[in-house]
C-alpha cells in the first residue's frame, strides 16, 4: 500500500525531535483524527538553517513530516511557504488516497512553523 | 525473518486435515448435490456429516444447522429474516453498540425501512448493564441481538443471562457467535438462543463458509431467494468443498478446546502480564478480569502512539496484529468498540489487538516482549503528545470530514 520511499522515510525518519533555539514552531492537526504534526524550525537571513519534526500518526504522517523536513532545509523561508502537500506527496512517489487527505499535512505545519518565526521577528 | 502471526481474530490458517479433507470434493467428487444421479448422490453424504459436525459444535440438532457464504451473511440473514417475518409483531430491535459492523449496520439499514433499533452502552469495561437490556423491551420489541464475544476486545458476554432475559419476555434471541465458537463452549440449548451465527475462517476452515443455527420452528423471510437448497432457507447451489472443511473444522475445534485454549490462555497471559509490567502507560482494553474475556484475545492502547505506524513497525519484525486506528479501521475513525468504552481518543487510535491461536508458541512470545518496547520507545519519542506540556489538541475544526468522534 505504501511506496518504498514512503516506507524508506517511515522506518528512517530524517530529522526527528525539536531544534534547539528553534525561533519558528508550528503544529497541525488534531487527536480525533488521529495526525498531529509540530515542526520546529531555525531560520536565520531567511533561510531555514535547520528543521526538525514531531508527529503523532501513521505511516504516511510519519513519512510526509520526515520528506518535508528534507525539502525544507536550507530553502528561504519565500521558497518554503511555496512547498505544498501535494508536492511533499509527490517526492514519496505518491500516497494511498485514503491518506491524501487526514495524513498529508506535513506542509501545513511548515508554513505554521515560518508564519511563527515571521510573527516573533516582526 | 520468522513471521509470527498473531491476528487470529481476523482470520485464521485452514488447517492441514481440514484442506485435505476437502480437496477430493473439487475433482473427484464434484457433483450438485441437488442432481439425482451419481454424481449428485456421490456429495450428498458429506454434506450431512458436516452438518453433523456443526450442530455437535453449537449443541443443536443437524436440521438447525443452515450452511451460508459467510457471517455477516448469517447476521444479515438472522436480523433482516426476523424484522420482515415478525414486522406485524412489532419493530423493535434491541442491540449493542459494540457490535459487528454486519449486525450494525444491518440495524441502522432496518431504521432506514422504519423500525426502531436500540443500541444499548457499554461500560468502560465493555461490558452490558442487563438490567438496561431487559428495561429496553417493550411490546414492540421483536429481536435482540447480542454477540457471543466481541472481536476487538475478547469481552464475553452474558449469553445465558440474556437468554433468560429473551425466554421471559418471548422475545427471539440473536447471537454474532463468530468470535467465540471454537475457542469457547457455545451451547446455544443451554443459553436458550434463537439464532447463532458462525465463520468457517476463524476456527480453520476456509474463507466463504459459514453456517446458521437456527432453532426449530423460528419463523424468518428467505435472505437469499432462489432454489431450494437447505429445506428452502438459503437458495444458492451448496459450496460442497467448504462445507465438508467447515464440519471437519467444527469437530477439531470441539475436540481440542480444552486443551488448545489452555495452552493459547497460558500464552495470552504472559503476554499480558509481560507488556503491562514492562512497558509505561499501557491501558488494557476489554475486562481486567481475562475470565470475562476470549482466551486468546488481548487489546492494549500504547499512549502517544498511533495503531497504524506500531502495525507497521511490528511487521518489519515479522509480527502480525492488528489496531483500532482510523487508519486500519479504513473509517475516519478510531474503532467504534473502543468508543463506546469511552477510551480517549488518543488511546483508542493507539489500540493494538493481539489474538493468539494454538500454533503460537512461548518463544513467540518472548520474542514480541523483547521486540516491543524499544518499538513503543522509539515512536513515542517521535510524538508530540508525548512529555507534552501543552493541552493535547482535540478539537476537529481543520478537519472537513464530518467525524461522529468530534460530536
Amino acid at each position: 500500500m505504501y511506496t518504498e520511499k514512503v516506507m524508506d522515510h517511515f522506518s528512517n525518519p530524517r530529522n526527528v525531535g525539536e531544534v534547539k533555539n528553534a525561533n519558528g514552531i508550528g503544529e497541525v492537526g488534531n487527536a480525533s483524527c488521529g495526525d498531529i504534526m509540530r515542526i520546529s524550525l531555525q531560520v536565520e537571513n531567511d533561510v531555514i538553517q535547520d528543521v526538525k519534526f514531531k508527529t503523532f500518526g501513521c505511516g504516511a504522517a510519519i513519512a510526509t513530516s520526515s520528506m518535508v523536513t528534507e525539502l525544507a532545509i536550507g530553502k528561504t523561508i519565500d521558497e518554503a511557504l511555496i512547498l505544498t502537500n501535494q508536492a511533499v506527496a509527490e517526492a514519496l512517489d505518491g500516497l494511498p488516497p485514503a491518506k491524501m487527505h487526514c495524513s498529508n499535512l506535513a506542509a501545513d505545519a511548515l508554513h505554521e512553523a515560518i508564519k511563527d518565526y515571521r510573527n516573533q521577528n516582526s | 525473518m520468522e513471521k509470527i502471526y498473531m491476528d487470529n481474530n481476523a482470520t485464521t490458517a485452514v488447517k492441514p486435515e481440514v484442506l485435505e479433507a476437502m480437496l477430493p470434493y473439487f475433482c473427484e467428487q464434484f457433483g450438485n448435490p441437488s442432481s439425482v444421479h451419481w454424481a449428485g448422490r456421490m456429495v450428498g453424504g458429506a454434506i450431512e456429516k458436516a452438518r453433523e459436525q456443526v450442530a455437535e459444535l453449537l449443541n443443536c440438532s443437524a436440521a438447525e444447522v443452515i450452511f451460508l457464504s459467510c457471517g455477516s451473511e448469517g447476521d444479515n440473514y438472522a436480523i433482516k429474516g426476523t424484522a420482515d417475518a415478525l414486522k406485524d409483531k412489532g419493530n423493535h430491535i434491541i442491540t449493542t453498540s459494540v457490535e459487528h459492523p454486519a449486525v450494525l449496520e444491518t440495524c441502522e439499514a432496518l431504521e432506514k425501512d422504519g423500525f426502531e433499533v436500540t443500541y444499548l452502552g457499554v461500560d468502560q469495561d465493555g461490558m452490558l448493564d442487563l438490567a438496561e437490556l431487559e428495561a429496553a423491551i417493550t411490546d414492540k420489541t421483536i429481536l435482540i441481538s447480542v454477540m457471543w464475544a466481541n472481536n476487538e476486545t475478547g469481552n464475553i458476554f452474558p449469553i445465558e443471562d440474556i437468554g433468560l432475559i429473551a425466554k421471559k419476555h418471548k422475545v427471539r434471541f440473536h447471537t454474532d457467535a463468530v468470535q467465540a465458537a471454537g475457542k469457547i463452549l457455545v451451547d446455544v440449548r443451554k443459553a436458550n438462543v434463537d439464532m447463532a451465527v458462525i465463520s468457517g475462517h476463524k476456527i480453520g476452515a476456509p474463507k466463504g463458509i459459514g453456517a446458521m443455527y437456527l432453532r426449530r420452528g423460528t419463523r424468518i423471510s428467505r435472505f437469499m431467494h432462489g432454489g431450494h437448497q437447505e429445506r428452502n432457507r438459503r437458495a444458492g447451489t451448496h459450496n460442497v468443498p467448504g462445507i465438508v472443511a467447515l464440519g471437519l473444522a467444527c469437530e477439531l475445534a470441539m475436540k481440542n478446546m480444552d486443551k488448545d485454549y489452555a495452552y493459547v490462555r497460558q500464552l495470552r497471559d504472559k503476554l499480558e502480564k509481560g507488556i503491562l509490567s514492562s512497558i509505561p502507560e499501557v491501558k488494557l482494553n476489554g475486562h481486567p478480569n481475562a475470565d470475562f474475556r476470549l482466551p486468546n484475545t488481548l487489546n492494549v492502547s500504547f499512549n502517544y502512539i498511533e495503531g497504524e505506524s506500531l502495525l507497521l513497525f511490528f511487521d518489519m519484525k515479522g509480527i502480525a496484529a492488528s489496531s483500532g486506528s482510523a487508519c486500519t479501521s479504513g473509517s475516519l475513525e478510531p474503532s467504534h468498540v473502543m468508543g463506546a468504552m469511552g477510551v480517549d481518543i488518543v488511546l483508542a487510535h493507539s489500540s493494538t489487538r493481539f489474538s493468539l491461536g494454538a500454533e503460537n508458541t512461548e518463544a513467540e512470545v518472548d520474542f514480541i516482549l523483547e521486540e516491543l518496547p524499544p518499538i513503543v520507545q522509539r515512536l513515542r519519542e517521535m510524538s508530540p503528545l508525548y512529555q507534552r506540556e501543552e493541552p493535547t489538541p482535540l478539537s476537529c475544526d481543520e478537519c472537513r470530514m464530518v467525524n461522529k468522534v468530534c460530536a
